[in-house]
C-alpha cells in the first residue's frame, strides 16, 4: 500500500526526521490560508498523487506569491495528473501539499527497502541526490552506499557514521543524519514499511540536512497491525477494478489486452497470460481466484473480469489443489447463468475434482468450450478472441 | 532415496484442529505420511484425527519424537509458532500460510539459519516425496514416484510440472515449494544442492517467477555445482512493470526482477529452458533423452 508524501512527511516528523514545513489542503482557500500561516514569501506547492513523476508533469511548483499559490490550486485540485508512471488517465489530485521553499545547496539520496538477496533492512544513501536513483544504481553502482540492518541486533552507530563519511557530511550534518537515520530504521520496522525513499535528501545553504520528498510503501500484509497505516488507504489512486477484486480478496490486474483469465494461483495465472502470448494472443488481465474460490468469489470474479469492454473471450484456468474443481464449475455455472455472458468462455479444469467439474460445466448446456490440458485451453482461447471458432 | 522427507519422518501439525489444518492432515495420513500429532495451545489432552493434541510443540515432541512439523496457523500468529516449532528442536518446519508480514520473516529467517533449521515456505504448498509421505497441500494422485526433483516459487505451477513429468512416466523424487514471498525459508540454491547430491534424482526442474534475483543467484549455482540436466520456466514474462501479480514477491521493481533477465541468467548458466509452461516436460524429455 503506497502512502501520499504529505502523510509520509507526518510520520517522518513523528519519527524526528527533518522535513520542510508544510501542510495539505483540499481547497483553493486553505491553499491561501496555510500559505499566508506559513509566514514566507516563497513556497513550494505539490499536488498529492501515489505515482512519481510529478515535477516533470506539472504538479510541482516554486512560487513566490499567495495569488500563484491559489491559482495553482484551483488547477490541480480535482482534476487528473498524468506522469510517465500512471495510465493515460492519471491520478486524481485531492489534496495539494503546501510547504516552505528551501534554499539547496546539494541533494543527496536516502532510501530503505527489504533486500531479497541479503535478506535484511538496507538503507542505502548517494551522493546523486535528485535524480532517477535506478540510472545511478546501474551506471555508477559504487555511488551508492549501503547500511545492512541485523534483523535481531538493529543497526549499530558505526553504521550511521560510515553512510555520513560516504556523503561527505560536516560533523553537524554527521549528527543531524544519524538522527535521521536511527529514526528512519525505527519507523520502517515499527510500521512493517516495505520501502522509504527520500530522493532528494538535500544540505540547504544554512548547511542543515532536510528531506525534501518522501515515498513510502507499506507490506500490505502487515496492514491488520497498522491500523492507523490502514486509514491512510486512499483507494481514489488504485485501479478501481483492482480495488474491488481486493475487497473479494481477489488479485486482479489489469492489462492491455482482450482474453479474460481467471485462473487459481499467481504463479500460474502468470503462465496463462505468458502462454497467450505465446499463441498470438493478448491477456486482458491478471486474476487470481485463490484456494478458497467459492461460487460467489467466482461469480465476481467474472463480473470483475467482464467490466473490461475490450474482453471478448475469457480462458478459466483451474488446477484444483486446495481449491476444489467441482465449487468452481459450480461457481462458472452459476455466474454465466445469472449474467448472460455473450462472450466465448473456454474452461480447463486439473487436478482436486477436476472430472466431477467437467461433469457439472458437460451437465449445464452452457456454451463453454472445455480443453484438456493448458496448451489446448491457450490455443482455444486465442481462436476464440478472433472469432475463428 | 529422496530429499527432506520419507515414509519414516514423523510429523506434527501445528494449529492442528482448525478447518484447513484437519482437512489437509486427513490427506496426509491417507498418503502414508506419518502424522503422530499436532499442537493447538488449550486443546492439549484431547484427541484429534485419532492422534493426541498438546498444548506446546515442545510437549509434542518430547512425546512423539516428531522431527517435522507443518504449520497451519494464521499469519499473525506465524513468527511466534515458527520460533516455538524451531526452539523445540525439529529439524524441518514447513509453513503453509500466505500472508506474514516481511519483517516478521527477517527475524525468523535468520534464527532458523543461526539454529540450522530447515523452514520451508512461508506461502507455499509443502512438500512430497511421492509414494512415501508428503507434507503439504498438494493434490497427491497426480505424483508418480520418479526420477525427477522439482523446485518452484508456485504451487499450482508445480502442479503443472508434476502432472506433465507424470503423464511422460518420468515422475518424481521429490517436489517442493519454496512459496512466494520475498524472504522465504529455503532457497532456489539450497534445494538444488540437495537434488544435486541425491543419488535417485536424475533430472531438476525449477520454475521462477518475476521479483528478486532467486533465479540469476541460481543459475549461478547451477553453472558451478550443478551436473544433472536442469530445465526451468519463469513465470511473467507478460506481467507489467511495477505491479504486484498475487505473490508477495511477484513484483518488477525499478526494472529488476523481470522474466526475461532471469531466463537470460539461466540460459547463460548452461540451463534448458522453456517459454510455456505446458512444454515443461517435454523439455526434460529433450534435455534427458528419456
Amino acid at each position: 500500500m503506497n502512502l501520499h508524501e504529505y502523510q509520509a512527511k507526518q510520520l517522518f516528523r513523528d519519527y524526528g526526521i527533518a522535513v520542510s514545513d508544510g501542510i495539505a489542503v483540499s481547497s483553493p482557500d486553505d491553499a491561501e490560508k496555510i500559505a499566508l500561516s506559513l509566514n514566507v514569501d516563497k513556497w513550494v506547492v505539490k499536488a498529492q498523487v501515489h505515482a512519481g513523476g510529478r515535477g516533470k508533469a506539472g504538479g510541482v511548483e516554486v512560487v513566490d506569491n499567495i495569488e500563484k499559490v491559489r491559482s495553482f490550486a484551483e488547477r490541480w485540485l480535482g482534476q487528473n495528473l498524468v506522469t510517465f508512471q500512471t495510465d493515460e488517465k492519471g491520478q486524481p489530485v485531492n489534496e495539494i501539499l503546501i510547504e516552505t521553499c528551501t534554499d539547496i545547496d546539494k541533494e543527496l539520496y536516502l532510501g530503505a527497502v527489504i533486500d531479497r538477496a541479503s535478506q535484511r533492512l538496507v538503507v542505502m544513501a548517494s551522493t546523486e541526490g535528485g535524480v532517477n536513483i535506478e540510472e545511478v544504481a546501474e551506471e555508477t553502482p559504487e555511488k551508492i552506499y549501503k547500511a545492512e540492518i541485523d534483523p535481531i541486533a538493529g543497526p549499530n552507530e558505526n553504521q550511521a557514521n560510515d553512510l555520513a563519511k560516504n556523503l561527505e557530511l560536516d560533523d553537524t550534518q554527521s549528527i543531524q543524519f544519524r538522527k535521521i537515520f536511527d529514526g528512519l530504521v525505527k519507523l520502517f520496522i515499527e510500521k512493517d514499511l516495505s520501502l522509504v525513499e527520500v530522493n532528494p535528501l538535500v544540505i540547504t545553504k544554512s548547511g542543515d540536512l532536510i528531506c525534501l520528498d518522501a515515498k513510502i510503501n507499506v507490506d500490505s500484509n502487515a496492514l491488520y497491525r497498522q491500523q492507523e497505516i490502514e486509514t491512510l488507504r486512499d483507494p481514489s489512486q488504485e485501479d478501481p477494478r483492482e480495488a474491488r477484486a481486493a475487497e473479494w480478496d481477489l488479485s486482479y490486474v489489469a492489462l492491455d489486452g482482450n482474453i479474460g483469465c481467471m485462473v487459481n494461483g499467481a504463479g500460474l495465472a502468470m503462465g496463462t497470460m505468458d502462454i497467450i502470448k505465446l499463441h498470438g494472443g493478448e491477456p486482458a488481465n491478471f486474476l487470481d481466484v485463490g484456494g478458497t474460490a467459492d461460487s460467489k468469489r467466482v461469480a465476481e470474479a467474472f463480473k470483475i473480469i467482464l467490466s473490461d469492454e475490450s474482453v471478448n473471450a475469457v480462458l478459466i484456468n483451474i488446477f484444483g489443489g486446495i481449491v476444489r474443481c467441482d465449487v468452481i464449475a459450480d461457481g462458472i455455472v452459476e455466474a454465466l447463468t445469472e449474467m448472460g455472458v455473450s462472450v466465448p468462455v473456454v474452461v480447463r479444469l486439473e487436478g482436486n475434482s477436476a472430472q466431477k467439474g467437467l461433469e457439472i460445466l458437460d451437465a449445464s448446456a452452457l456454451n463453454i468450450i472445455s480443453a484438456s490440458n493448458l496448451e489446448e485451453a491457450a490455443r482455444l482461447a486465442v481462436q476464440a478472441s478472433k472469432g475463428e471458432i | 532415496m529422496s530429499i527432506l522427507i520419507d515414509k519414516d519422518t514423523k510429523v506434527i501439525c501445528q494449529g492442528f484442529t482448525g478447518g484447513q489444518a484437519t482437512q489437509h492432515c486427513i490427506q496426509c495420513i491417507d498418503y502414508g505420511t506419518q502424522l503422530v500429532g499436532g499442537v493447538t495451545p488449550g486443546k492439549g489432552g484431547q484427541t484429534h484425527l485419532d492422534l493426541p493434541v498438546f498444548n506446546t510443540v515442545k510437549e509434542a515432541v518430547d512425546q512423539t519424537k516428531a522431527t517435522a512439523s507443518i504449520i497451519f496457523v494464521p499469519a499473525r500468529f506465524c513468527k511466534a509458532s515458527i520460533l516455538e516449532a524451531a526452539e523445540a528442536g525439529v529439524s524441518l518446519i514447513v509453513c503453509i500460510t500466505e500472508g506474514i508480514p516481511t519483517i516478521d520473516m527477517l527475524e525468523v529467517k535468520l534464527i532458523c539459519d543461526n539454529l540450522g533449521i530447515r523452514l520451508i515456505g512461508p506461502n507455499c504448498p509443502g512438500i512430497i516425496t511421492p509414494g512415501e509421505a508428503k507434507m503439504g497441500i498438494m493434490p497427491a494422485d497426480i505424483h508418480l514416484p520418479g526420477k525427477v526433483g522439482i523446485i518452484s516459487r508456485s504451487g499450482t505451477l508445480t502442479y503443472e510440472a508434476v502432472k506433465q513429468t507424470t503423464d511422460l512416466g518420468f515422475g518424481q523424487t521429490s517436489c517442493i515449494g519454496i512459496g512466494g514471498d520475498p524472504i522465504p525459508g529455503t532457497s532456489f540454491i539450497d534445494v538444488l544442492d540437495l537434488f544435486e547430491k541425491d543419488n535417485s534424482t536424475e533430472a531438476i526442474v525449477m520454475v521462477g517467477e518475476i521479483g528478486g534475483t532467486a533465479e540469476e543467484s541460481a543459475a549461478e549455482f547451477i553453472k558451478s555445482n550443478v551436473t544433472k540436466p536442469v530445465v526451468s520456466y519463469i513465470a511473467g514474462v507478460t506481467a507489467p512493470s511495477g505491479k504486484r501479480m498475487g505473490h508477495a514477491g511477484a513484483i518488477i521493481a525499478g526494472g529488476k526482477g523481470t522474466a526475461a533477465d532471469k531466463f537470460k541468467a539461466l540460459e547463460l548458466a548452461g540451463v534448458h529452458t522453456v517459454k510455456s509452461p505446458a512444454d515443461i516436460g517435454k523439455g526434460i524429455a529433450e534435455i534427458t533423452g528419456w
